[in-house]
């Protein structure tokens, strides 16, 4: 029977590739939908009780796991592909190839270093402070204080640049992600193609505008 | 017209090579491009120098022999077409013209310009096939194909083994021609006994030999002188997926 | 030479190839592995043999110069594979195409081959089926077929206009499969350049290895060879550039005898010659001929845009000529009479060679788009060469060297005059007599090399069972090794100043003229002449740079190019011996008042099969005598 063990080819990879993304496209969606209630006007108020029931639900907690797994398994076989498909070509051409259809998934590896630089960031901005890792801001109401600590971060111009930078990566990660996940996991149709990749145009928008107007609303509009 | 080439000269496998300049004047535009190069090999012998050594047979579009990185582009410029249906028309008049062997680390440089491809061979070796021996096929009638499936199977099947998919991939990778041959015997009914074996064997088969994996750039279509699609590919990571997932082997 | 015997079997036609396969002796399964069969070229007919025989379980080599098989020349053939299925009921049988084959080839074909090649094609098309190969099927599921010149039936099965590269890459995957069991090894970049025979038998080649350079000796107890034609002997024609008769050429000068070498296909729908430097000649399928019209200016040498020319003063010489067939004249005669035209000064294109096949009419009654779903690919494909699009000014076009009738003499188990040599595929001379039937080619190799070949090469190999191993240390191979390593010496020694391309181009010029589609015996006998003036300066100004070690691509072409010396010569030699015109063959000294091919059925109904009599010696000519007992031999006629 099974002296055929299954190996773990480039194949596979692009499977666990794409699923562990699409569990951060989700993900993103969800953060996005907590974060820009931050916008509306309202001091934070819908955001602390949309932060109290993520960090009570018992369920967001089991995910929370979940989404780190993905983090890290989403980068490292990133970086594990990229060298693996560096080491295909030893001897590079002279003139870089021309054919590339999209820039977008010429620079995957790029932009999603950059990002992973960016989340590093954003860690010591956030997360870390939840975790106690770092000093709690002196205007903030304790460690659960995001909305504080985003006023803080979001105030400092050149946070707001990194992070509004940042997005514009994401979003040109994303622009190419999302239908590339597809493609990944076999889903390809004559008809339905054009609209994923619609789809993921619009969805690579949203986030990356979702996420800019925060900075934008702190630095400009909030006092 | 006149050109300035810009070749890679190689001595063998062995040896490091470098880039060499050759004016050419003189050149016709309606030359093809390999044309122009035998034109160059005719004055490199009469000046004793050694010729340019590519590999060509058929001269149509057809073999998928010949095979140059032209400008950066596998086959050149031009869209759907080989480097021997490219003429010396699609350029201008004293222009620069890089001219490099296909770069993998499955296709070793064996000479200048000329590639040892006998890995995909390999691949196809690996299962690319259907085990049907001669006396033993059924009425060929006896199984319908359907009309959509065969011209879909045709159009898969197109492919001339060139390698530009490789060439063109930034990861070198061989997804496009192993992904084509996957899925044409995958979707005809003759091959589907044998499906999830092949795939399975095919995909380890073009890992093992050095070819990088799919990263869905798609250079590959936009380069494959056939143009063949990169739906293949989906269907082959689908085909995979069965093989390696829904299917239990006996 | 004993009197050459084709060994057809006796009886009634459609029962000898069945009755002679079950008497024919086999060789058990566990002797098969004990046996080495070699095969050179893996074109359709060397890949299906080559599979077919590794399935039986022989220990097989196979040899091609390319990189790859699946780059043999089988993968330009475009039209399609016909096979007496009778699908489409419309009264075909094995019988009928047997018929239409033999009356195509202008009855110089043998009979018992042909009804064999016919008989095996409805199992040529079940296995491609099989094996994966896309022919085009209608919405019901079942296979589809097209009519094709020269018969009323429809049976020519097809995959759009790539079956050639489809049919080959079927053997391709048979022969892969055995790669993969370990059946076959698969040995390409090597040419055969010699054959060694060991107490009268073919036992073994000498190959040189194209990449290092090196001579290798491989043994085995019977040699096949699937080789190809030699229709690149005219340098420019329809074939890949390197396509050859080496192999088949060592081995006729090793005792096989070569037969009907004058007898070669010329395609008339070809892109022309273009300029000085071009190397190949594109073909644009005959099918364009159903709505193209073919003219030259009315005034010699009229240098004017085509669409300047106005209609009265166009020549519609096809029209004009034969008008009950018009622009659908069979291949020879459209291709003549695009020559004489030519030849009397007519000619368009700058290098007057070329005639005009014009959409103008067709586009104008039937609409752009009609004629677009029709020929879209093959105007595109004739807009990438010429850059000129047929839609705006009419196509350029001229006949051009496409396939070779000749080759190798074999009886009916494929044998050639040299035991344990076979002979299959176009490299054989048997199934077309004068003249090949369009889409008959791919289903002859493919029968030769699934079906036939296992079973005739399986009763000579039944005596060959106690032969141990061949070695290859012994004297022949010695031998055979150091006069390949002498002819490689004398050659690159000449260092001369001309390049073997320039050589080839010369030659292929002379038997162009002199023996090409329109010959006479004045100048058949100058242009042996010429040929034998060009090699003695190919022998004195032969410049090859470089060594014999490593890639050396001239000192290849240098080793073809002397072999086509030879193959012209013997080329003119037939075509002199045949003083009548037949098919391919036209001598002028022998038409019809209307200018057709008139036939000698009294002096000429035999196969010329020619021994080769050593280096610059005239060739000594056997007759092989064609006796038809099914068919009645007639004249044909277009009128």
């Amino acid at each position: 029977m099974s002296n055929n063990r299954i190996k773990f080819t480039t194949v596979s990879q692009k499977y666990v590739m794409a699923l562990a993304g699409i569990f951060l496209m989700l993900f993103l969606l969800v953060h996005l939908g907590i974060n820009i209630l931050m916008v509306i006007g309202d001091d934070g108020e819908m955001f602390s009780q949309a932060v109290k029931f993520m960090l009570t639900n018992p369920l967001i907690k089991i995910t929370e796991y979940f989404l780190f797994g993905g983090f890290i398994v989403h980068i490292l076989l990133g970086v594990i592909i990229q060298i693996y498909n560096y080491r295909a070509r030893p001897v590079k051409y002279s003139k870089s190839i021309k054919s590339d259809q999209s820039m977008f998934s010429k620079y995957m590896i790029h932009t999603g270093i950059l990002i992973f630089v960016f989340l590093f960031i954003h860690f010591f901005h956030f997360f870390f402070v939840k975790l106690g890792l770092v000093d709690v801001p002196a205007s903030a109401e304790g460690k659960y204080d995001f909305f504080s600590m985003a006023v803080v971060t979001f105030q400092n111009p050149i946070y707001s640049a990194i992070y509004l930078v940042s997005f514009v990566f994401l979003g040109f990660h994303l622009k190419h992600a999302f239908q590339s996940a597809f493609q990944s996991l076999g889903l390809y149709h004559d008809k339905y193609t054009p609209a994923i990749k619609a789809l993921g145009t619009i969805y690579a928008l949203i986030i990356s505008v979702g996420f800019a107007i925060i900075p934008i609303y702190f630095l400009f509009f909030y006092n | 017209m006149k050109v300035n080439l810009k070749i890679w000269r190689q001595k063998d496998s062995k040896s490091k090579g470098k880039f060499i300049k050759y004016k050419l004047d003189d050149v016709s535009p309606e030359m093809s491009f390999l044309d122009m190069l035998d034109f160059l090999n005719e004055q490199l012998i009469k000046k004793g120098e050694d010729p340019v050594s590519f590999d060509h047979d058929c001269r149509e579009g057809i073999c998928g022999a010949c095979g140059l990185y032209i400008n950066g582009r596998p086959h050149g410029p031009l869209k759907k077409s080989t480097t021997c249906e490219l003429y010396m028309r699609e350029f201008k008049d004293g222009s620069t013209i890089v001219v490099e062997p296909w770069r993998s680390k499955a296709f070793p440089v064996i000479k200048d310009l000329m590639v040892n491809r006998s890995a995909l061979d390999e691949i196809i070796r690996s299962g690319g096939y259907i085990s049907v021996g001669a006396g033993a096929a059924p009425e060929a009638n006896s199984i319908p194909v359907g009309k959509e499936v065969s011209d879909k199977a045709f159009d898969l099947a197109v492919c001339i083994g060139c390698g530009a998919c490789v060439a063109a991939c930034k990861n070198s990778s061989a997804m496009l021609f192993v992904a084509a041959k996957v899925s044409q015997m995958a979707i005809l009914p003759h091959g589907k006994p044998e499906a999830t074996k092949r795939v399975k064997r095919m995909v380890n088969k073009s890992d093992e030999l050095g070819f990088g994996g799919c990263s869905n750039t798609y250079s590959c279509e936009f380069d494959c002188p056939k143009g063949i699609s990169v739906e293949a590919i989906a269907r082959m990571n689908r085909e995979f997926f069965k093989s390696t997932v829904c299917k239990s082997k006996s | 030479m004993t009197k050459l015997d084709s060994n057809i079997p006796s009886g009634p036609l459609s029962d000898k190839w069945t009755s002679y396969k079950s008497d024919l002796k086999l060789v058990s399964p566990a002797n098969r592995k004990k046996l080495d069969i070699i095969v050179v070229g893996a074109g359709i007919a060397g890949a299906s043999a080559a599979g077919a025989l590794g399935e039986l379980g022989y220990n097989v080599k196979v040899f091609c110069f390319q990189d790859t098989p699946r780059r043999a020349h089988s993968v330009a053939a475009q039209g399609g594979i016909n096979a007496a299925k009778n699908y489409k009921n419309d009264g075909d049988s094995i019988h009928r195409l047997f018929l239409d084959t033999i009356k195509g080839g202008d009855y110089r074909a043998r009979e018992g081959n042909v009804y064999r090649a016919a008989e095996v094609s409805n199992q040529v098309i079940d296995h491609f089926t099989a094996l994966g190969v896309p022919f085009a099927h209608d919405y019901g599921g079942m296979l589809d077929t097209r009519s094709f010149g020269g018969v009323q039936v429809s049976r020519t099965f097809y995959a759009k206009g790539q079956t050639g590269q489809q049919c080959l890459l079927g053997s391709y995957y048979a022969l892969s499969r055995q790669v993969d069991k370990g059946t076959v090894r698969m040995l390409s970049r090597r040419e055969m350049i010699d054959l060694v025979i060991v107490d009268g038998q073919a036992r073994g080649i000498i190959a040189r290895n194209l990449v290092t350079g090196e001579l290798e000796r491989h043994s085995a107890h019977a040699v096949v060879l699937a080789s190809g034609g030699y229709g690149t002997v005219f340098y420019l024609s329809t074939l890949a550039l390197a396509s050859n008769p080496m192999a088949a050429w060592a081995s006729h000068k090793k005792g096989a005898l070569f037969a009907n070498p004058s007898f070669i296909q010329i395609h008339p729908t070809s892109v022309p010659v273009l300029n000085e430097y071009q190397s190949k000649l594109t073909l644009m399928s005959e099918s364009l001929r159903n709505d193209g019209r073919v003219w030259v200016p009315k005034q010699k040498g009229d240098k004017r845009h085509p669409n300047e020319i106005p209609e009265d003063e166009r020549d519609y010489y096809l029209e004009r000529r034969y008008p009950s067939y018009g622009n659908l004249v069979p291949r020879d005669v459209g291709s003549r009479a695009a020559k004489e035209r030519c030849d009397a000064g007519y000619g368009v294109g700058d290098t007057g060679l070329a005639v005009y096949l014009d959409f103008k009419d067709a586009i104008n009654k039937q609409g752009k788009k009609t004629i677009e779903d029709k020929y879209g690919n093959l105007f595109e494909m004739y807009q990438k060469i010429s850059g000129i699009s047929p839609y705006e000014e009419p196509m350029k076009i001229y006949p051009a060297g496409h396939y070779t009738m000749g080759g190798l003499w074999v009886d009916y188990n494929l044998m050639t005059t040299i035991p344990g040599l076979f002979a299959i595929g176009e490299s054989n001379f048997s199934d077309h007599g004068a003249n090949r039937l369009g889409a008959n080619s791919l289903m002859q190799c493919a029968g030769d090399g699934f079906f036939i070949l296992p079973y005739t090469i399986a009763n000579f190999l039944a005596d060959d069972i106690a032969t141990p191993k061949i070695p290859t240390d012994t004297n022949e191979f010695d031998q055979a090794e150091k006069d390949v390593e002498d002819k490689i010496k004398k050659l690159i020694s000449i260092n001369g100043n001309e390049t073997a391309t320039n050589f080839h181009k010369r030659l292929g010029k002379i038997l162009w003229d002199y023996c090409g589609m329109i010959r006479n015996e004045e100048g058949l006998k100058k242009g042996d002449q010429l040929l034998k003036e060009l090699e003695e300066e190919f022998y004195k100004n032969l410049k090859i740079p470089g060594t014999d070690k490593g890639v050396n691509q001239e000192l290849e072409k240098a080793l073809r190019v002397q072999t086509f010396f030879e193959v012209g010569q013997l080329m003119i030699q037939d075509a002199l011996n045949r003083k009548e015109s037949c098919g391919a063959h036209f001598r002028e000294e022998s038409q019809t008042e209307t200018g057709e091919t008139l036939r000698n059925d009294k002096d000429y109904a035999y196969v010329a099969a020619w021994e080769y009599q050593g280096q610059d010696q005239n060739h000594k000519l056997h007759k092989e005598d064609l006796n038809f007992e099914f068919v009645e031999l007639k004249q044909r006629s277009y009128k």
